[in-house]
């Protein structure tokens, strides 16, 4: 619920430097990553309640899920992360760096004027 | 149709408040805790263990976070720490601003430690930045040994584990070798410790390995 209302703060924080006096947030485009623990339906439901009676009510959340990928230390190799599972997959070292996956990101809105 | 590119992240705002957490902590020269688990799994207990071993040693701040009741600071306030509660009247975990204010009531100077009592939950607390140097994950063997796997997000960005209740493994269906290993495939770097509040084995250990942090610290 928080994280819908921080969303809704940044969200309406944008659409009040809006040139329109009655612009309403049709979309909005996020980016999740899989290592966030944010389920997208939960937010919509969460975002739904928080946006009543704002310019966000009734907006779309398109969520874009971002797979965990990883660097290895080592080899260099880029993966994907499967079963979180954080072991290089060419030379099994465990020394890799999170590349995507943690994201929590509001992208863009779509508005009508 | 007009589009407005924000490119923002929607915690920015808690992690800015983090931040200033973390450089008051580093102006006091203060190691910071987080600890997190789900409800249950003996965070209160370990914390009271810990005090009772190492209080003399270190000067150790507490604050606890719990949806309602300050049932934990009473717990806390018996070993005569400074504990300051936080109460979210439903908020399933901490923030950034409520540590803040809580830092407002807790004399720092003169603090080796400060540890935080998280909400208990494995979900939310993740994504919430709070200023501390390290998260500490509590799993308790009653809750099985699949628990790292069902909640990564936490696993991966704690710097410590603590397997607690060992006491009752002769008991449970949980096996200890797997949940080691379900934790360190996600974060290889963990360091696990394995304890009993009842019996308090591992606690020394645990606080030895606590009291080295604090000391390369300051």
């Amino acid at each position: 619920m928080s994280i819908a209302q921080n969303l809704l703060e940044i969200v309406q924080e944008h659409v009040a430097q809006l040139p329109w006096d009655h612009a309403r947030v049709k979309t909005i485009r996020m980016r999740i990553g899989q290592l966030a623990g944010v389920v997208p339906e939960s937010l919509r439901f969460c975002f739904e309640v928080a946006s009543e009676a704002t310019a966000a009510q009734g907006a779309e959340l398109a969520v874009e899920e971002i797979p965990i990928r990883c660097r290895c230390q080592h080899c260099a190799l880029e993966f994907q992360v499967e079963a979180f599972t954080f072991i290089c997959p060419a030379c099994q070292s465990v020394e890799v760096q999170l590349v995507s996956g943690d994201e929590l990101d509001v992208v863009e809105l779509e508005i009508v004027e | 149709m007009p589009i407005v590119t924000i490119e923002r992240k929607v915690l920015e705002k808690n992690d800015e408040i983090a931040r200033r957490n973390r450089e008051l902590f580093a102006q006091h020269g203060l190691l910071v805790l987080n600890i997190v688990s789900s409800p249950g799994s003996g965070k209160t207990s370990i914390l009271e263990r810990t005090l009772e071993h190492l209080n003399g040693e270190l000067k150790i701040g507490i604050i606890e976070g719990d949806v309602q009741t300050d049932l934990d600071a009473q717990r806390i306030a018996r070993l005569n720490v400074p504990v300051v509660q936080i109460v979210t009247h439903g908020g399933c975990h901490l923030e950034a601003k409520l540590v803040q204010e809580a830092l407002a009531q807790i004399d720092l100077q003169g603090l080796d430690l400060l540890v935080i009592e998280n909400v208990g939950n494995l979900v939310c607390p993740a994504n919430y930045d709070l200023g501390e140097a390290m998260k500490v994950v509590v799993v308790s063997t009653t809750e099985g040994d699949d628990k790292p796997l069902k909640y990564p997000g936490m696993f991966r960005n704690a710097s410590a584990l603590i397997i607690n209740k060992t006491d009752l493994l002769p008991y449970l269906n949980c096996d200890i070798v797997t949940l080691r290993r379900n934790a360190l495939q996600i974060n290889p770097s963990l360091t696990v410790f394995e304890t009993s509040c009842t019996t308090r084995e591992g606690i020394p250990r645990w606080c030895e390995w606590l009291a080295t942090k604090v000391r390369k610290k300051s």
